[in-house]
């Protein structure tokens, strides 16, 4: 076992984990944050994205061991005082979700990708930039359109 | 429409935004997976690496005294768990042959994936490492892969109990039609084979049970499309008194058909938490689910049209050979049959005949997948009716417009011995030609061929009829299914003037919440906001059917409907007498029960629901309360339809295929909720656009499924994919009150022809007349070069 102290979505916590557990089960079984789904074993769904340091990555890929002493954000983590993330918000006002299982991966990764585009994305970058996270359900039409507009939302707020 | 009519639609037809989103953008959902209960074991399950194998020992003693390990058995550990075996609901002949498919196999494993043995302890990663020290002795047999092998003569027998694998044979004939084609002045024959799929619901299968041993009480969680099915179905499976059985489907991340089963791992759970006394889960991996989950498609289809020189249609034969895999599971023969009566899809035939051999395999067993059946028609028919263009010398657009059935508003008999409720498919098509372009894209389609250039465009067309509602309880009795197709609807009004609905139907992503929200708020006048709807729980729900075949709406919704008339029919009587008039003073006016003439005098459904509950004043028999429920059992079926275009870019010097514009006109009937209506056809064009151009389950010789993980098998990203241009065309049903058809699988029905037409579109002037789906960049390349080296 090794101790390990991560920082998750502002909260610290302590804890003895196996050298083998991925951040996603330390992240749902070990602390109960559920937010973050699993719906591969392979690295290719995305379901399981969030923030480690600001940046996207795949949790199911990542040891929680390798999570010692940084900062970890999930979907848990983006609202604040009942207000929703600008990305959560879009993500419903275009119906962006019908299962909801991809979800938080994806609003993590839409986050993780407007952040780095700086709010100019085309719809062909934000394509891209989406290509490791899988959808069954929306056919993605509207989880672009969700995207465009809160990146709009996000460069007229920092203007 | 009357003003006050205008008025009382308040929120049907308005794309009202999601109810279900919030708990879902936040990560409060719960999932299968999201559940634990004190005390709970994991499950895991050995599946037989080899596809036919006889089982010699299977020793699971070493596996047993692992760390944390609880319990492991073998399948002849587990026989006297069992009543009976995984249930098939539909033997859709008298002689169909069945096999017993027990949830742990005890004398060969039939496919990559069958379950040999389960192991239970205390944490995931124990059971997973306790999994490998299982040890089963396996004697390989000849593995049969193709349907071609399955029924070659001498064929090794998938099941031995029988004489042979071929497990029905299904026919359908109306009119002369072996005469009609003798006499024809055109015929067409061809081949198509419809690949297998993996569904790949994002979320994989789960199911959690937790028992009160003293009871003899279970609750199972899973991931399900159809809690009601599962009740009735494992508490025979597993010898559990159905009233003792509660199942739930908690939030469920999609299922296209890979959830509506009934699954061993179901069985199993039940079974070990009997047996242990302790709550148990198991939860499935993505390789896992491509093994242990069903399968889709995968169907050899003979197609055959007759027509006149002129290329109208006069008949459509069709012979299919279906691959049904190792085991038949729920509905696996059936699922050709849902295609059956639809092969001639909107043209006006004379005469049809449909036959479908149905072949085990020692593969997973395929079962419904997103269309199910009508994917397969659809294709066929799409195909066929370019090949006969072709041959007549027409165009696309004219054959089609040629063969089309009229409009027509009342049910309307057609060859295949269906009658379609309502429908206007030469209107969809015109709309769909319009908003792609048509005539600019053969305009620069025409440039490029004279260019010449490596990129050449091809434009597809598509138009397809479903047959969905599923279903008349008397149509599935005579098509030899097990159960009716009914649906049920409660609502109760609170005295505080919340309104509970309690729906059969069980949701995974299709947002009846809402819609059901908004047909509740019209017919009661409140706010959505004040409607709760629950569902997916045996417990609180009444009797249901759950949620396939785009059902839920035209059926369970107008079940809400008329329990809602039910309601106000009640409302009115103590309205009346409140405000001592007769029933026959009022009116349904601006969601109340006014006094006619005189608007001020009026209540409304919550001041009922009050004086329902205090019961202080009500008229003589009267029943205390305001809770109704109804049951509809459709008369028909309902039938969407529409038409597709898709355009595709192909690189003819690597047969790479880019879709670039996709254009869809559906015909669902009356919208509810336009925007879920889009999201549906969104997600079910990407769906069969994967379908025609990238996914194929893949099996080498051996039974090995080759496209084993998600890494291998092409679940398109939005990289793949376009945005989709949509429009609709409204024909109201005339098989239910709401005049809704139906939506969810309309994109999967319609798209793959799209795309593969417009691949063989882009390369006519090469020589190229035949594609298999996928189109990928391989086959099409070899596609060009053998076309090239025909004309050389
Ligand atoms: S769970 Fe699929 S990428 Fe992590
Ligand atoms: S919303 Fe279901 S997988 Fe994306």
């Amino acid at each position: 076992m090794r101790r390990i102290s991560v920082n998750v979505n502002g909260k610290q916590h302590e804890a003895e984990v196996e050298p083998r557990q991925l951040l996603v089960y330390f992240l749902r079984e070990t602390l109960g944050l559920t937010g973050t789904n699993v719906g591969c074993d392979t690295t290719t769904c995305g379901a399981c994205t969030l923030l480690l340091d600001g940046k996207t990555v795949k949790s199911c890929t990542v040891l929680a061991v390798q999570a010692d002493g940084e900062q970890v954000t999930t979907i848990e983590g983006i609202s604040s005082d009942g207000e929703l993330h600008p990305m959560q918000q879009a993500f419903h006002e275009h119906h962006a979700l019908q299962c909801g299982y991809c979800t938080p991966g994806m609003i993590m990764a839409a986050i993780g990708l407007v952040e780095e585009g700086g709010g100019d994305l085309s719809e062909r970058d934000i394509r891209l930039g989406l290509e490791g996270n899988l959808c069954r359900c929306t056919g993605y039409h509207n989880i672009i359109k969700a995207i465009e507009a809160a990146q709009s939302q996000y460069s007229s707020a920092g203007a | 429409m009357t003003q006050t009519e205008e008025r009382a639609q308040r929120y049907v037809g308005g794309g009202l935004l999601r109810k279900e989103d919030p708990e879902l953008i936040t990560g409060q959902a719960s999932y299968v997976d999201d559940i634990t209960i004190p005390g709970m074991l994991w499950v895991g399950v050995v599946r037989s690496p080899i596809a036919h194998a006889r089982l010699g020992g299977v020793e699971v003693a070493a596996a047993r005294s692992m760390p944390g390990i609880v319990e492991a058995y073998s399948g002849a550990d587990l026989a006297s768990e069992w009543a009976g075996g995984l249930p098939c609901a539909w033997p859709v002949t008298e002689d169909i042959k069945m096999p017993t498919h027990w949830p742990v196999v005890q004398d060969k494993a039939r496919y990559a994936g069958d379950a040999v043995a389960v192991v239970v302890g205390e944490s995931r990663a124990q059971v997973k490492d306790a999994m490998e020290a299982v040890e089963v002795e396996y004697e390989p047999l000849d593995p049969v892969v193709t349907m071609e092998e399955a029924l070659a003569e001498g064929a090794t027998k998938v099941h031995d109990d029988f004489d042979d694998n071929e497990t029905y044979v299904w026919k359908l004939a109306n009119g002369e039609v072996d005469q009609t084609f003798a006499d024809a002045e055109v015929t067409i024959a061809e081949r198509y084979y419809h690949p297998r799929l993996i569904p790949n619901a994002i979320e994989p299968r789960g199911v959690v049970v937790a028992p009160i041993a003293a009871q003899g009480e279970y609750t199972l969680y899973t991931a399900t499309q159809i809690p009601h099915i599962l009740r009735t179905t494992l508490a025979l499976t597993v010898n559990i008194p159905e009233n003792k059985l509660r199942v739930i489907a908690p939030d469920v991340g999609g299922g296209f058909g890979s959830k509506l089963n009934v699954y061993a791992e179901e069985a199993i759970c039940l079974a070990l938490a009997r047996k242990l006394g302790r709550p148990v889960k198991w939860i499935e991996e993505r390789s896992e689910n491509y093994l242990a989950t069903i399968h889709g498609r995968d169907v050899i289809q003979e197609m055959e049209l007759a027509a006149t020189q002129e290329g109208k249609i006069t008949g459509v034969r069709v012979k299919l050979t279906a691959d049904m895999g190792a085991y038949l599971q729920l509905v696996t023969p059936g699922i050709p049959v849902l295609g059956a009566f639809l092969y001639a899809g909107v043209y006006d035939a004379q005469v049809y005949s449909f036959e479908c051999v149905g072949v085990f395999t020692n593969k997973t067993p395929t079962d419904a997948y997103r269309g199910a059946g009508r994917p397969e028609a659809t294709y066929a028919i799409e195909r066929a009716i370019e090949t006969l263009a072709r041959k007549v010398g027409k165009d696309p657009v004219e054959i089609r417009r040629l063969n089309f059935i009229e409009p027509f508003d009342k049910p309307r008999p057609v060859a295949a011995g269906l009658e379609f409720d309502s429908g206007n498919y030469r209107a969809g098509f015109d709309k769909a030609l319009d908003l792609a372009d048509y005539d600019g894209l053969r305009a620069e389609q025409e440039r490029r061929r004279n260019e010449g250039g490596v990129k050449q465009l091809g434009i597809g067309l598509s138009t397809y009829i479903e047959m969905c509602g599923l279903a008349p309880s008397q149509v599935l009795g005579s098509l030899r299914y097990g159960a009716g197709g009914w649906e049920t609807a409660t609502i109760r009004c609170h005295p505080t003037g919340k309104v509970t609905v309690i729906t059969g139907t069980s949701p995974h992503g299709q947002g009846h919440v809402t819609t059901w929200s908004q047909i509740t708020a019209d017919a009661l006048g409140v706010s959505p906001d004040d409607v709760e709807v629950l569902h997916g729980d045996t417990a609180v729900s009444p009797m249901g059917m759950d949620t396939y075949g785009s059902r839920s709406l035209s059926v369970g919704g107008t079940a809400l409907y008329y329990a809602a008339e039910k309601i106000r029919n009640k409302v009115k009587k103590v309205a009346a007498h409140e405000l001592e008039v007769s029933e026959e003073d009022l009116e349904w006016s601006e969601g109340k029960f006014q006094v006619r003439g005189a608007p001020d005098k009026a209540k409304s459904v919550p001041d009922i629901a009050f004086c329902l509950w205090h019961c202080h004043n009500l008229p003589p028999d009267t029943e205390p309360g305001l809770e109704e429920t109804y049951v509809f059992d459709p008369p028909n079926f309902t039938y969407p339809s529409g038409a597709h275009v898709a355009v595709v870019e192909v690189d003819t010097e690597t047969g790479l295929v880019e879709l670039t514009k996709y254009v869809a006109v559906d015909d669902c009937g009356t919208q509810i909720n336009p925007t879920i209506v889009e999201g549906q056809i969104h997600g079910g064009v990407a769906q069969g656009v994967a379908e025609g151009m990238f996914e194929e389950a893949i099996y080498d010789e051996s039974g090995n499924l080759t496209t084993s993980h998600m890494g291998y098998y092409r679940v398109p990203s939005a990289a793949e994919l376009p945005s989709f241009i949509l429009d609709s065309t409204v024909t109201p049903s005339t098989t239910n009150p709401l005049g809704v058809k139906g939506i969810g699988e309309a994109g999967t029905i319609a798209s793959p022809p799209a795309v593969v037409n417009a691949v063989i579109d882009a390369l006519a002037p090469l020589g190229v007349t035949d594609i298999d789906m996928p189109t990928t960049p391989e086959r099409v390349y070899n596609a060009i070069q053998s076309a090239k080296g025909a004309s050389a």
